[in-house]
């Protein structure tokens, strides 16, 4: 191969770096499912901005007499056993876990791939140190770091978000560094390198975007993960406290009555499932039409 | 190779001796103490019970005395289960959780990758959307729905399978590894998915192709390689999830694996039982980042070349 | 194009799965139970331990039930004392001596006899404080019990036991104590095998393996045979046990079912013949499908919550009372708990061996409503808001859930559920970190005293800062002294009036024991202390 090749596509690259994105847009406009799921996603994110006003009941609404009942005319999705209207407490749920989802995942990335891109790129002792820290970490006992947490700062939902992106960021930083390392042996990189460019420039311009596609992957991977793992904080009591919910909790209250009322768990799994499609077909468009690989042919 | 082997098992140690003594302190500044119980416990029978467990003494003798006994490889002895030692539980459940983690990720490998594979040979028509579409049901499912919805199914309606145990009648071991390794499967088939299509587009396989080698000989033989790098490196820290992982799984089927202790550990503030699941998990950390570092760079032929340098 | 090396993958695959699935289920463990003698039993948790002087639970009293006994033991039906290993006992005039004929044959698992000196030393090492044990106190009825835990006392010989000759036992008490027999079948007086402990370590060593499955030497109908942690405990017909002829089970089995939803599937499946616990929502399904499996009876427990008397606004009793007032616990009890626990108003349960708690107040939303407006909160404005404190689990979630709306509907004040981790949550309280938390408690024995003593004054139970000199008085001194049952509970009714007067305590439900029963399970019966005598216990194969 001839690195010359590389050095002028770098160039190409270079005076019109915006190009990649706008490339990428237009590949992803062309990808059906990738739009379905993106519109599907903004639908569900303006239904749930738009819950105070639009939904049927309020969520701590309670009606002890009429307890669990299946779907009906008055409660499209049926009640739980306070007799609750389960489209309300869906939609509610929806508010907690979409932002617990975006904003716990985008801690973990921020992070992860900042430091999984200095520790792979710089390498050697740097990054032996920075990936041995991530390994302690890593093997902490969560629990007691969780508990410890509710006590130190008491129950806040900021707090909750912080606690699952410090947990989350730990494998993306592996696999950052993992992807850096080996993009970093690339003849275009030491190209790069040789021109006298800033290892800054080098990680932002060069190593992340073409990183990105596992990250990406990754990330939608993540926002499912990070949705149970609220309902397991709330579970220990950080985090939402009842009468408010989210579709994690929702979810592992309707596994105790599967059999007796499928439907509080039936539809809370087909709102999480349902989000977790789109925003999966979103990601796997975004990957292909960021590939930079793609971009040549 | 050997040289770098041998550098970071020695890196090992202070990261272990790290994660003792955070995991030390921690454990102690947590709230509720070992003893404490919802009927009261004279001050007495407390002050009696510290000084049976050396709680009396100062943190920092308490903390030089565990690492001794550490060192001279015993873990002390439970303080929730008198009579029992930190190095017995684990040994006990040791064996069971790494045989439902062996079968799990067994499962988890062989459909994860296929699946994977499969759908990035033709992206974006319907044998990619299936697979992948099954594997985001996967991820959607937490095991603490799969494996009480798994039970109904095939322990209850159907009654194939036992619904709980491991290793007391037949088939017990079946539902289980699959609960388990379901998750782990949806992830490898993303991962192996974004990873082959990476692969594919690369030149080395356009050169492969060129030279008119048959489809599957360049698949397997170079594509596969690089394919499943990001698989690869996603493996050595989901073993050691799947350890703690396995709660769940153990709590729902009645396996006596060590992931029950690791977590009843924590929450019964079993001081010693928490450090010795933690050093012991960290152990496996280590060697299994390691070795997935070590299998990547096998599979990757310009780190495999720094390697051997 | 799919190549053949990846349908030779698929066909491997294929036949994993075949060859996985290859066994079925096999035949119940309940039939199989059935024909060997074998009970099947879902104890709840893995027990901590087997050492009766160390241990406190529930599932641990299950099994140490079989492997030892006691003095005495309960009928089952009645729950009156029936002889244990002493065949009869004599009481003084005064009721504070008590004199114990232990049986010729009263055998321990290696063949030697079961003397009085066995339960004297016994006693002195679950009343040696560097043991810890936390259940001395089920002691303290007997003379300088206490002043021996505690320390005050070096000499045992000052304490109210001694061994007159090889079989016979005295007991001398503090006060004639009228309930002290149950005592004597309390897991925490059962005679430990003294050579055996002696053989591992020191008698308060707590980390001593003389209670392991190959070392334990025990007294009662079974043996220890196996122990597997987290898997199951089995014990075995013991052949040295003088009422061996009456034991109609061969082996039971405990199998440590925490999960509740694999419990019921487990029975559902004929793998137990018992379950520790039934499911709120799967009451109303058994009661409409299968009501004869279910086992449901009252049980000598109260469902209550805490009020810190310390903190503003709480130490008004006015707001107590109207908070107490203003919960409707029929509409509690008929609607998310299924028509299975008894609302209550009192701290000790109704039917507490003829005890009937005194009932001060109702639901009552106006009175509430009032009250709350003379404390200076009319309509609930002002009142700070507050946390209903319990700890992780669905039910107490729903009751503070339900609660929580009740106190705002009735009385216009926010109350927020607030769940934590158990030890947390024990933090909490223990060291009054809470506004309103939720406790239960279950009688160590039957009779009121076991709940009404909680609430001394800095009692280690109260927990609220409760303190009412009469009621100590009454608790303390004149219900012990008391010979006269009757009067003995107007005492306890005096005390209990008190104690609901000022409200520094809301009782909300009384329990009730549930389980799932075999219908192959015969001889135990349903009682109040949720109590099982291995000894009633059978299996008849059903056709």
């Amino acid at each position: 191969m001839n690195p010359k090749m590389d050095i002028q596509a770098l160039d190409q690259n270079i005076p019109k770096g915006t190009s990649l994105w706008e490339d990428a847009l237009v590949r992803l406009r062309k990808n059906k499912l990738s739009m379905i799921g993106l519109g599907f996603l903004l639908f569900v994110m303006i239904l749930c901005l738009l819950t105070p006003w639009i939904a049927p009941y309020g969520y701590e609404d309670q009606n002890l007499r009429l307890g669990a009942i299946p779907p009906s005319a008055e409660h499209w999705l049926g009640t739980d056993t306070f007799g609750r209207d389960m489209l309300t407490r869906i939609l509610y749920g929806g508010r907690v876990s979409l932002l617990v989802g975006f904003i716990a995942t985008s801690v973990a990335l921020i992070i992860g791939v900042t430091y999984g891109a200095i520790a792979g790129y710089a390498g050697g002792k740097t990054d032996a140190f920075m990936m041995r820290l991530v390994d302690i970490l890593y093997a902490l006992p969560f629990m007691i770091f969780i508990i410890l947490l509710m006590v130190v700062f008491g129950r806040n939902l900021l707090l909750l978000f912080l606690a699952i992106g410090a947990v989350e960021w730990l494998v993306m930083a592996r696999i950052v560094r993992g992807q850096i390392q080996s993009l970093r042996q690339q003849e275009y990189v030491e190209a790069a390198i040789s021109l006298g460019l800033s290892p800054a420039a080098i990680i932002i311009r060069h190593l992340i975007p073409n990183a990105l596609g596992p990250v990406i992957v990754y990330t939608t991977l993540t926002i499912p993960n990070v949705m149970l793992l609220e309902a397991f904080l709330s579970f220990l009591g950080l985090g939402i406290q009842p009468p408010e919910s989210s579709w994690g909790l929702l979810i592992s209250y309707g596994v105790e009555t599967m059999e007796e009322y499928p439907w509080l768990l039936i539809f809370p799994g087909l709102a999480l499932t349902l989000t977790l499609f789109a925003l999966n077909f979103l990601g796997d468009g975004l990957r292909d039409a960021l590939d930079p690989k793609a971009s040549k042919d | 190779m050997w040289r770098f082997i041998g550098l970071r098992s020695l890196q090992a140690i202070p990261v272990i001796l790290a994660v003792i003594t955070v995991t030390f302190f921690l454990v102690r500044a947590a709230p509720g103490g070992p003893f404490s119980s919802e009927k009261a416990v004279s001050p007495q029978v407390q002050a009696a019970l510290e000084a049976q467990y050396r709680l009396d003494q100062p943190p920092l003798q308490q903390y030089i005395s565990y690492l001794s006994d550490l060192v001279q490889g015993n873990m002390g002895p439970s303080f929730y289960y008198p009579g029992r030692s930190v190095d017995e539980l684990i040994f006990q459940g040791l064996p069971i959780t790494a045989e439902l983690g062996f079968y799990a990720l067994l499962i988890a490998v062989i459909i994860g990758s296929f699946a994977g594979v499969i759908a990035a040979l033709k992206p974006n028509t319907m044998q990619d959307y299936v697979p992948m579409s099954l594997a985001m049901v996967g991820i959607c499912m937490p095991s603490f729905l799969l494996g009480p919805s798994l039970v109904l199914v095939f322990g209850i309606l159907l009654d194939w399978l036992p619904v709980s145990g491991w290793g007391d009648s037949r088939g017990d071991k079946i539902l289980p590894s699959i609960t388990l390794g379901a998750m782990y499967a949806a992830y490898i088939a993303r991962l192996s998915r974004s990873g082959m299509l990476e692969v594919m587009s690369q030149d080395y396989l356009r050169t492969a192709r060129a030279k008119g080698l048959p489809e599957y000989v360049v698949i397997l033989k170079h594509a596969l390689r690089g394919g499943l790098l990001p698989v690869i490196s996603y493996l050595g820290p989901a073993f050691a999830a799947l350890l703690s992982g396995s709660f769940v799984v153990e709590t729902i089927f009645q396996i006596p694996g060590l992931g029950r202790f690791y977590v009843q550990a924590a929450f019964n503030r079993d001081y010693t039982m928490i450090l010795g699941t933690t050093v012991f998990l960290s152990t496996l950390i280590v060697v299994f980042n390691l070795l997935s570092d070590i299998a990547a760079a096998w599979l990757n032929p310009r780190l495999r070349y720094q390697f051997n340098k | 194009m799919m190549s053949h090396r990846f349908r030779i993958c698929g066909l491997l695959l294929l036949s994993f799965f075949l060859v996985a699935c290859g066994g079925g289920a096999d035949s119940s463990r309940v039939a199989t139970g059935n024909a060997e003698g074998v009970l099947h039993f879902g104890n709840g948790t893995e027990p901590q331990g087997l050492d009766p002087h160390i241990v406190t639970g529930v599932p641990e009293h299950h099994i140490i039930g079989a492997l030892f006994e006691g003095l005495v033991t309960k009928n089952p039906y009645t729950l009156e004392p029936e002889p244990g290993v002493a065949e009869s006992w004599d009481i003084s005039n005064d009721g504070k001596i008590y004199t114990f004929h232990l049986r010729e044959n009263a055998r321990w698992s290696n063949g030697d006899l079961v003397t009085a000196e066995d339960f004297r030393w016994s006693w002195e090492r679950a009343l040696t404080p560097e043991l810890g044990s936390l259940y001395n106190y089920m002691f303290f009825p007997i003379l300088n019990a206490e002043g021996f835990a505690i320390g005050e006392l070096d000499d045992f010989s000052d304490v109210g036991v001694k061994a007159l000759d090889e079989r016979t036992l005295e007991v001398t008490l503090r006060e004639p104590t009228p309930f002290i027999l149950q005592l004597f079948d309390h897991y925490s007086t059962y005679p430990v095998h003294p050579a055996t402990v002696l053989a591992f370590g020191a008698p308060t060593d707590r980390f001593s393996q003389w209670s392991r499955e190959d070392n334990i030497v025990t007294n009662g109908a079974f043996t220890l045979t196996e122990w597997q942690i987290n898997s199951h405990i089995r014990v075995e017909k013991s052949e040295y046990y003088w009422d061996a002829d009456e034991i109609k089970l061969n082996a039971i089995v405990f199998y440590p079912t925490e999960n509740i939803v694999t419990e019921e599937r487990m029975f559902r499946d004929e793998q137990i013949h018992f379950t520790n616990e039934v499911g709120l929502d799967k009451i109303p399904v058994y009661r409409a499908e299968q009501p004869e499996l279910l086992q449901i009876a009252p049980y000598l427990g109260t469902y209550y919550y805490l009020i810190n008397t310390n903190k503003e606004p709480f130490n008004d009793v006015r707001v107590r009372k109207a908070l107490s007032m203003a919960i409707d616990r029929d509409l509690l009890v008929e609607t998310i708990l299924e028509n299975l626990f008894l609302p209550s108003y009192a701290l000790v349960p109704p039917g507490t061996l003829g005890y009937e708690p005194p009932k001060t107040f109702g639901y009552d939303p106006e009175q509430a409503r009032q009250l709350l407006a003379e404390a200076g909160f009319p309509n609930g404005e002002n009142f700070p808001a507050f946390d209903i404190l319990y700890n992780t689990q669905e039910n107490h979630q729903k009751i503070a859930v339900a609660v929580q709306q009740m106190w705002s509907e009735t009385l216009g004040i926010s109350a927020a559920p607030m769940n934590q981790e158990w030890k947390v949550y024990l933090d909490s309280t223990d060291n009054f970190n809470y506004s309103i938390s939720r406790r239960g408690w279950i009688g160590d024995y039957v009779d009121p005293n076991t709940f009404l003593d909680m609430m001394i004054t800095d009692g280690g139970n109260n927990k609220t800062g409760f303190s009412d000199p009469r009621y100590d008085q009454l608790i303390l001194r004149e219900a012990p002294a008391m010979l006269d049952q009757d009067e003995r509970f107007k005492l306890y009714q005096e005390a209990e009036s008190i104690l609901m007067n000022a409200m520094p305590i809301i009782p909300i439900y009384t329990y009730q024991s549930k389980h799932l029963k075999h219908p192959s399970l015969k001889g135990l019966p349903a009682n109040i202390m949720d109590y099982y005598n291995w000894k009633y216990v059978s299996l008849e194969a059903s056709e």
